[in-house]
């Protein structure tokens, strides 16, 4: 085996410069086709991690049919026992309680509608950071009867700290809930809608305004490897006996998947689009392999007649001419995939910043204005896949043509 | 029996559009030892015949029997078997591996047969030296003479121990003394170790050392002249 591979290593070098070429246009290919895909991966990522982080969470525990009505009819009670099964559950990092329902708030002649968030300032804080968007007053504790308000909301109502605003709106089954409320603190969020029209108080104060003891709307939940999401969400939603589709009466288990499906959305159209680009790059490339093979195997019409006339089977010769083929491609993705890992790994640990227009629209998402980049070794996989497959489609054009020599004519050349 | 036994044998080349009678019922028999030249003009039927002897080519009618096995009915695969372990080259334009050196090209056809890696480079080793080029087992092709380049295709057909050799038209590309050198170097083979050389030719320096000229014309055997009896 060793003289095959001896073999066909050095017909690579008999055109040394055809050969670097060729392989030089899979290394671009491939170092190209890494940097897309970090990228893209990387940015998938970030606005995942970002979206949960923002608000949602990886998973999220809620009343059955809360997610479409959005009533405190809908809310649920979780017992603590339950929600200490689900920390335990592996790779959960993190539980956060909301108590959430919409009030009109007002401050002498200005009246808002509000989402007012009931939570667990601690857990809050270690979701969302919400204690390092405070920019005047104070962070809210456990026992607090205070509220905190959006910037953008604090300014509508032209509230400052200390000044008390009025909650008017509806507790659990149709009980008025009111109360006058000291502002405690005003935050700044990057994200517009939520600037405007965000407020938060303590849970159990939420639980006492709106007559709904013990009731949460949800429990967001984060993990710590979101490629465990899946397997976490199952547990979960075995925990609460709603694995294998069942249904439950009391509780809906979602992923970050259902509860954000416009960024799911633009995740696919963005990934279709990438993979759409990658392939085109590749149909170049496995087109400089072929060329490079038609013109490797046309010039050795003789020399094939020769080996095989003084005694090499054809078998051999297609072993070789595969070989050929595999190392002219893999010499690409090798030193193409070498090459580009210490470009991504700078990369990863220094995002791009963006600047004008485009750095204008991601903050109006409430994201930070960076391109960050990722690298999984599936990335990798990936590319030594794809070249593989080129090669071994490609390495079919000498096999063919081996297979339908005739030693004599070949010989004639 | 004969070590080459050719019966009866035609060739017609039906491709074109007037088919050609390369050989026309040719019978011929050669013995273990000869050393033979082929002759006649060009259009002959020499390589022709040098093919089919060496299971290159299939006659359209009559068979060809060596070492006591009728090759005629043998499929490509059995064919490319039989040569590989009965059967030694020597072609024009030599036709070694140019990425190989001296050593490997001699050494390949063992390992074709599967001989492990000792038994190759000794034997290939003992090759190079008896064809006068112990000083030259890690050169490529391009680095050598074309003599020298002859004498290893002489040394990688004699590798794989066949029962003959057949040579076309080997020294057509060499100087005379080069030519000369790679008779004497044929000859002693023939001599020292009963090795069968089948030449195709034109070159009267072969001719005149051949101890069997065999002349062809327009596909059949015209004269059949044994020179020199075998030693």
């Amino acid at each position: 085996m060793l003289t095959y591979v001896t073999l066909a290593w050095r017909n690579l070098w008999r055109n040394k410069r055809r050969t670097l070429i060729a392989s030089a246009s899979v290394f671009f290919a491939v170092i190209l086709a890494l940097l897309m895909r970090s990228m893209q991966t990387g940015y998938y990522d970030y606005m995942i991690d970002s979206s949960v982080r923002m608000y949602t969470g990886h998973i999220q525990i809620q009343g059955k049919d809360y997610w479409e009505k959005r009533s405190l009819e809908e809310s649920m009670i979780l017992e603590e026992e339950k929600i200490k099964l689900v920390e335990q559950i592996e790779g959960v990092e993190l539980t956060v309680k909301r108590l959430e329902t919409f009030s009109l708030i007002s401050y002498g002649l200005v009246t808002r509608v509000v989402q007012i968030v009931g939570i667990d300032p601690n857990e809050e804080n270690q979701l969302t950071s919400l204690k390092d968007k405070i920019i005047k007053g104070v962070y809210l504790k456990n026992d607090s009867r205070g509220i905190i308000l959006a910037e953008g909301l604090a300014e509508l109502l032209k509230v400052g700290i200390g000044d008390s605003i009025l909650i008017y709106g509806q507790g659990l089954y149709g009980v008025t809930a009111a109360e006058l409320i000291p502002v405690q603190g005003i935050a700044r969020f990057t994200l517009p809608s939520q600037n405007k029209s965000f407020a938060y108080v303590s849970i159990p104060y939420a639980q006492w305004i709106y007559s709904a003891p013990e009731r949460l709307t949800s429990l967001s939940i984060m993990i710590d490897n979101p490629k465990q999401l899946d397997r976490i969400h199952q547990k979960i939603k075995s925990l609460f006996d709603l694995s294998d589709g069942k249904e439950n009466d009391t509780y809906d288990i979602m992923s970050w998947r259902e509860l954000s499906p416009e960024l799911v959305q633009s995740i696919q159209i963005d990934n279709a689009q990438g993979i759409i680009m990658l392939g085109i790059l590749y149909i170049v490339i496995a087109f400089g392999i072929f060329g490079t093979i038609m013109m490797m195997t046309a010039e050795r019409v003789k020399e094939f007649g020769i080996l095989i006339s003084v005694g090499m089977k054809k078998w051999k010769l297609y072993l070789v001419t595969t070989l050929e083929t595999m190392f002219i491609s893999f010499i690409g993705v090798l030193t193409g995939a070498l090459v580009s890992l210490p470009l991504l790994i700078y990369f990863v640990n220094n995002p791009i910043p963006l600047t004008g227009e485009m750095a204008d629209a991601i903050l109006a998402w409430g994201f930070e204005p960076i391109l960050p980049f990722a690298i999984y070794p599936g990335m990798f996989i990936a590319q030594v896949w794809t070249v593989l497959a080129i090669a071994l489609v490609s390495g079919l054009y000498p096999i063919n043509f081996i297979r339908k020599i005739k030693p004599v004519e070949a010989m004639r050349g | 029996m004969s070590l080459i036994q050719i019966n009866k044998v035609t060739k017609i080349y039906d491709g074109t559009a007037v088919p050609v009678k390369a050989l026309n019922n040719v019978d011929l028999k050669i013995e273990a030892g000869e050393f033979t030249a082929i002759v006649g003009p060009s259009g002959s039927g020499k390589t022709t015949l040098l093919n089919i002897v060496g299971g290159l080519d299939i006659p359209t009618s009559g068979n060809v029997i060596i070492d006591n096995v009728d090759i005629s009915t043998y499929k490509p695969d059995e064919l490319v078997n039989f040569r590989l372990h009965h059967i030694g080259f020597v072609f024009q334009a030599y036709n070694l591996i140019p990425v190989f050196t001296a050593k490997e090209n001699v050494e390949f056809i063992m390992l074709l047969q599967g001989l492990v890696k000792a038994e190759r480079e000794k034997r290939a080793t003992e090759l190079l030296n008896a064809v006068g080029l112990g000083d030259r087992v890690n050169n490529k092709p391009s680095e050598l003479s074309g003599g020298q380049q002859q004498r290893i295709a002489v040394a990688r057909a004699l590798a794989s121990k066949p029962s003959f050799v057949l040579a076309d038209e080997p020294t057509a590309n060499l100087d005379s003394a080069t030519a000369d050198s790679l008779l004497d170097l044929m000859e002693n083979l023939n001599k020292e170790f009963n090795m069968t050389f089948v030449f195709s030719t034109h070159d009267q320096r072969v001719i005149s050392r051949a101890h069997r000229i065999i002349t062809l014309h327009d596909g059949a055997v015209e004269r059949d002249e044994l020179i020199k009896q075998n030693q």
